[in-house]
């Protein structure tokens, strides 16, 4: 993998095989035989690898910090507060992996195994797999283009070894509609994929990059659970006065799902203490077992359990 | 470079970057330009978050690229002219529509916009960015390298979630040879306004902890203000409209920070 030139245009691009970054790189003939613009046999390979795991979400957002990996952290601890339930959580933000942090497991690394890579776990019942746990450092800058971070996806969903079967698997997204959102897609495409659950935060500039999440799950034929609104508002810890810190200037989260027709999920409210559990690594559906977001999630896990 | 035709007449580019998303990036750039303007400069912001557009959005605009025989002309905010902005939002037929493209598309749309937009004259460019370190990040900085007088400015909220992919920026800048003016901490703190209590939202101290790590400049630390993210959503000049709020201050701070140390 670390053999891809820096300039590839990637394999199944237009142009693979044909420009200048292409000379002297060993697989240029197949490039530009086209043979590489075939469906690539990884995506059989992921159906078989994926056929044991029970339900498979996708946690999107066009939208960066509206809180993907909190939604997915959360998410994944709720399916796992069942503890008949074997979870599994896979992050592929691969230039912003924010997961081991979240779920207090930074500086642990990946072993390999005769049956692949073992993810780390954070629980029995819970195991967690992102780039995070291949760095050497956390100031590592992960500085890769498009076809390299392919590259890892196909490897975290073809050679990550999730134990004998999963319950529920959550994959937690990078902000955007490019590469990591193509490869997921592509890869799952025929491993039925049960829904995508979007998250926003209340204000037009976030709904408008959302609103085009929701466009390309359409495009790509990915079926959509609902929407989340994150940071609703803010609820003073002092004299508990309600106030909306992000504005909504339309409809906010509900707005958009019925605009758009598609399920309207709830709200989380914005709390220092699920900001401080996830700086921190702690368990808020444990620590805080009677708030409202903790409700919310445990809920949802259930709904789509 | 191709680029050294049209950005003849561009005295600065300041690079607004974090690795992190939703930290205030967009944000940031816009007052940055907005708070230049009002010192009487000249100003340009370059939108390359090509799949996730914001800039027009913060100033209400909804406009279509013209062609000039130089280029592709920018979009001005007003009449005057002194605020100019390109974003892949201006080319695109529906707001909605979803840019789903891998890299190599964006790359060539951003050496595009570096080599073919007729600016003008600029006091500053600002390039405004998305999260990450990807294509989008390495195809601006490999097509502004024929540009001598170009810095960063880092962006990050308190929390340690964002710290992190923040220093994973630093350490890009380090490794591609941008030069970083410091860190700006957004999201800092803020004050009910019913009892005036100040609640660290999103925890304290994330800037300075990176600050202190990578020894450099924690430049300003933007407080979280409702006005400002309405500012963001209708289009308001900020600096102009809540000129002695905290925020504004805070960001003028950042202001006179870059202009100095551009100088």
């Amino acid at each position: 993998m670390s053999d891809i030139p820096e300039h590839c245009p990637g394999t199944q691009s237009e142009t693979a095989g044909k420009v200048s970054a292409c000379q002297g790189c060993p697989n240029q003939s197949i490039c530009s035989s086209g043979k590489a613009n075939l469906p690539d046999p990884a995506i059989a390979l992921v159906a078989v690898k994926l056929s044991t795991v029970k339900r498979k979400y996708l946690v999107l957002s066009g939208k960066g910090g509206v809180g993907k990996s909190t939604v997915s952290t959360l998410l994944a601890r709720a399916f796992a507060s069942n503890e008949e339930a074997n979870v599994g959580l896979l992050d592929i933000d691969i230039c912003g992996p924010s997961v081991p942090r979240i779920m207090g497991c930074e500086g642990e690394v990946v072993h390999q195994s005769g049956s692949g890579w073992s993810p780390v776990y954070v629980e029995d019942n819970l195991s967690v797999m992102s780039v995070g746990f291949l760095l050497d450092s956390p100031k590592s800058a992960v500085i890769w283009r498009g076809p390299r971070k392919n590259g890892l996806i196909k490897q975290f969903l073809t050679e990550v070894d999730w134990g004998t079967s999963l319950d529920a698997l959550v994959v937690d997204t990078p902000p955007g509609t490019s590469d990591e959102h193509l490869s997921i897609s592509t890869y799952l495409s025929k491993s039925n994929i049960d829904g995508a659950i979007i998250v926003t935060t209340p204000q037009d500039v976030a709904l408008l990059d959302v609103r085009k999440e929701i466009d390309f799950c359409r495009k790509t034929k990915i079926p959509i659970v609902g929407v989340v609104e994150n940071m609703s508002v803010f609820i003073c810890p002092k004299c508990s006065h309600q106030v909306e810190l992000f504005p909504k200037t339309s409809g906010g989260g509900e707005g958009l799902a019925k605009e758009c027709d598609i399920p309207f999920l709830g709200r989380i409210p914005i709390d220092p203490n699920l900001a401080k559990t996830c700086d921190e690594g702690i368990n808020f559906i444990t620590s805080y077992p009677d708030s409202p977001t903790t409700v919310f999630m445990i809920d949802l896990a259930k709904k789509l359990a | 470079m191709v680029a050294d035709n049209l950005l003849s007449e561009v005295k600065n580019i300041v690079l607004v970057l974090s690795g992190k998303g939703g930290v205030g990036k967009s944000t940031v750039a816009v007052q940055l330009a907005l708070s230049l303007v009002a010192d009487g400069k000249k100003v340009g912001i370059l939108d390359i978050d090509i799949c996730g557009p914001s800039i027009p959005q913060m100033f209400g605009i909804d406009s279509e690229v013209m062609q000039s025989d130089k280029g592709w002309k920018p979009v001005y905010t007003d009449d005057s002219k002194t605020l100019a902005l390109m974003s892949i939002a201006f080319l695109l037929r529906s707001r909605n529509d979803a840019v789903v493209w891998r890299g190599p598309k964006k790359n060539s749309m951003i050496k595009q916009f570096v080599s073919t937009v007729d600016w003008g004259s600029l006091d500053y460019l600002i390039v405004d960015t998305p999260p990450g370190t990807s294509d989008e990040h390495m195809s601006v900085i490999e097509s502004l390298a024929g540009f001598d007088n170009k810095s960063a400015v880092l962006v990050t909220t308190p929390q340690l979630i964002s710290v992190g992919d923040v220093r994973r920026e630093a350490t890009f800048c380090e490794k591609t040879g941008i030069r970083v003016l410091g860190i700006v901490e957004n999201m800092s703190g803020f004050v009910c306004p019913n009892c005036k209590d100040c609640t660290d939202i999103f925890a304290a101290g994330g800037g300075q902890l990176l600050a202190t790590e990578t020894g450099l400049d924690l430049i300003t630390k933007i407080p979280i203000d409702p006005n400002l993210t309405k500012s963001g959503e209708n289009g308001t000049n900020f600096v102009k409209a809540f000129q002695d709020s905290p925020a504004a201050q805070s960001v003028f701070r950042m202001r006179d920070y870059v202009q100095n140390k551009m100088s």
